[in-house]
């Protein structure tokens, strides 16, 4: 059996989230092929071939997969399904995009939100905000995954796979890529870190938002996050926002600050390794998953945190 | 122009569902359903579109259809869409569970009948949470998608959509007919009005089946089993910021 996968990156390298979706591929018991679609992207395709289990790397190339829409990756990915049992595509915004497209062109129901590979045909995956876990069986000849990477672990970079060029989609395409915003910012993706400090609606503005959270994820090397109601009231940018409806996160250490743990929120954080909660509520519901809560304002407790921290050496 | 919005009944978002104590699924029984809030979010959306507002100008749209594929209560759903403003509804009745693949089916049916020009989904319904009808339908129709929506321009055959993807915005231009499926920032739903809701009931529902469309629901995937997420361990609470540092040191996170 062989799986393609298809890799999340930046033209440049790959992201974390590409070794974890090998794991996932792994897991399968197939030969693992990687799909590196994008723009000059030599540098992404010669990072995935050294993905620890890869068989070899499919490289496209070309200015209709620059920006990873949809439509090109559907008419790349398609007829490459002829030579896979399964195709798996880590959860990110480009992901959830484009795989149900291939799924319905393939028409494949696919799997979406994959935490767990019990083997070839049968997967697990949350249902209803997390709240139920299903075994789900699936016997169809070919299989489109949705993998959610955070629940992996990353595989190694000791690898050596060949590259081999494939054609990149000619178009036109009926959809057309105009600008985009993208946040700059030196900390790490919230969706890779180790340690996450994320905010809520107590924050109460945009400036108190950034002045009181940033010091502390900088001391500690952390990402940034939010809830969904801080991020509606505009205190933080929109890929912020952590949850069902958000990023899902797993870091070794989630601070949520001024965050009141709505069934949502938790979803997307509460298989974080280690979590700490400050809130002045000692009733609010993140209390009942974190492991340290701290009951006090967060405007006396993050900087007497910042100070221990300090003391601490940290 | 006239605006097809699919509404999906689902759980209440307030509401946690149990799982069966024999794991054969998820008890919903005397729980209170909803209209799914992005869908919500779209037909607020394609309202506006035919009201102007938004950004919209007034007449952007000249009808707003909603349809559902459920359960005879789904027509409750479709009330709450036709309550927001849209003209009226289609209601195609499937009892059990239908996947996103047979759904996206059944409405490319309904498209092909109705011949709208843009069809905005929600992004996901909050049950399943499989993101996936929106994106598979404008495959099997062999149109353009704009998922993730938080802001659509229109202009005569296209569609300027931002859409929410991880780092930030992108902004991209679909021809018409597009697919579009919202995020939670495109727009802040109305509470329906009293007396939008007594017009709503006197709007015309539609009642299809599947077979009417040709499709066959049954599903392609089985669930062999059902259950209860794992637990976190109760944790403990830390007087002071000291104490939370130590504790943290002592677990290794810093
Ligand atoms: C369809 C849908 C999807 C959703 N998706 C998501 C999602 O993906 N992610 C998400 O996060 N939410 C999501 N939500 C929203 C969710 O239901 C909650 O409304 C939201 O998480 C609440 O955010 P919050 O905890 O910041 O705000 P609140 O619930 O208002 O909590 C604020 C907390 O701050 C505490 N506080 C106030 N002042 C202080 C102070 N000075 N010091 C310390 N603590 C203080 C309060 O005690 C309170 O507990 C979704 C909702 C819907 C309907
Ligand atoms: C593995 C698996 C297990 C399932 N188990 C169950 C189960 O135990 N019980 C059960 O009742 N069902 C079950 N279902 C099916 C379920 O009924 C959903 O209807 C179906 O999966 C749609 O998925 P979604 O709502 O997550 O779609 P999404 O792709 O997340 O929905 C996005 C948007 O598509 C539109 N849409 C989706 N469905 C409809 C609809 N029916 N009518 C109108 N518009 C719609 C809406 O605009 C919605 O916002 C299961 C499905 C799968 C794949």
């Amino acid at each position: 059996m062989a799986v393609l996968v298809v890799a999340e990156h930046d033209n440049a390298s790959v992201k974390d989230a590409t070794n974890k979706v090998v794991t996932a591929a792994t897991a399968m018991g197939a030969d693992v092929d990687v799909l590196v679609a994008g723009s000059n992207a030599g540098g992404a395709a010669a990072a995935a071939a050294k993905i620890d289990g890869v068989r070899k790397v499919l490289h496209a190339d070309g200015a209709t997969l620059a920006k990873q829409m949809a439509e090109p990756l559907e008419a790349l990915i398609v007829p490459l399904m002829s030579g896979y049992d399964a195709v798996l595509f880590p959860a990110s915004t480009t992901g959830k995009n484009a795989a149900p497209r291939v799924a319905a062109k393939l028409d494949v129901m696919q799997v979406s939100g994959v935490i767990g590979i019990e083997g070839a045909d049968t997967f697990v995956r949350p249902i209803y905000a997390g709240n139920a876990i299903i075994t789900v069986q699936d016997s169809q000849p070919k299989k489109v995954l949705v993998v959610q990477p955070t629940a992996f672990k990353a595989a190694g970079n000791g690898g050596s796979a060949s590259v081999e060029a494939t054609a990149a989609p000619a178009g036109p395409f009926k959809s057309a890529f105009v600008s985009e915003e993208m946040a700059k910012s030196d900390r790490p993706e919230l969706t890779a870190a180790k340690r996450i400090v994320s905010g809520g609606r107590a924050l109460g503005s945009s400036e108190e938002f950034h002045k009181v959270l940033e010091p502390l994820a900088d001391k500690l090397g952390a990402a940034v996050g939010a809830s969904r109601a801080a991020v509606d009231a505009g205190y933080a940018p929109n890929d912020y926002q952590v949850g069902q409806t958000g990023k899902v996160v797993a870091p070794e250490l989630y601070v949520a600050i001024g965050i009141s743990g709505a069934i949502q929120h938790l979803a997307g954080m509460k298989d974080s390794k280690v979590i700490v909660a400050i809130n002045k509520d000692e009733d609010a519901p993140i209390f009942q998953v974190a492991d340290y809560g701290l009951v006090a304002d967060y405007k006396t407790a993050v900087p007497e945190l910042m100070d221990e921290l300090g003391k601490a050496g940290v | 122009m006239k605006v097809l919005v699919p509404v999906k009944r689902v759980l209440d978002y307030n509401l946690k569902v149990r799982v069966k104590p024999d794991g054969s699924g998820v008890d919903l029984s005397n729980l209170k359903m909803s209209i799914n809030p992005f869908c919500e979010i779209a037909i607020e959306e394609a309202v506006r579109m035919k009201e102007g507002g938004g950004g919209h100008a007034k007449d952007s749209a000249t009808e707003v259809v909603a349809v559902s594929i459920g359960p005879e209560q789904a027509q409750e759903t479709l009330r709450n869409a036709l309550a927001i403003g849209a003209d009226r509804g289609i209601l195609v009745k499937a009892d059990g569970e239908v996947e996103p693949l047979a759904v996206a089916k059944i409405l490319k049916g309904v498209i092909e009948a109705e011949k709208p020009d843009l069809v905005i989904l929600g992004k996901q319904a909050i049950d399943d949470d499989n993101n996936a009808t929106a994106q598979m339908l404008a495959a099997l129709l062999d149109w353009p998608q704009a998922t993730f929506a938080s802001k659509v321009v229109l202009a005569g055959n296209k569609a300027t959509v931002t859409r929410e993807v991880d780092g930030g915005l992108q902004t991209i231009d679909v021809d018409l007919p597009a697919i579009i499926s919202t995020d939670l920032r495109l727009n802040e739903p109305r509470y329906a009005s009293l007396p939008n809701i007594m017009k709503a009931k006197k709007k015309p529902i539609d009642a299809k089946t599947p077979a009417d469309y040709g499709v066959d629901t049954a599903p392609r995937l089985k669930v062999t089993k059902t259950a209860e997420p794992g637990k976190r361990q109760a944790g403990i609470k830390v007087k002071t910021t000291a104490e939370l540092v130590g504790k943290l040191k002592e677990a290794g996170v810093i």
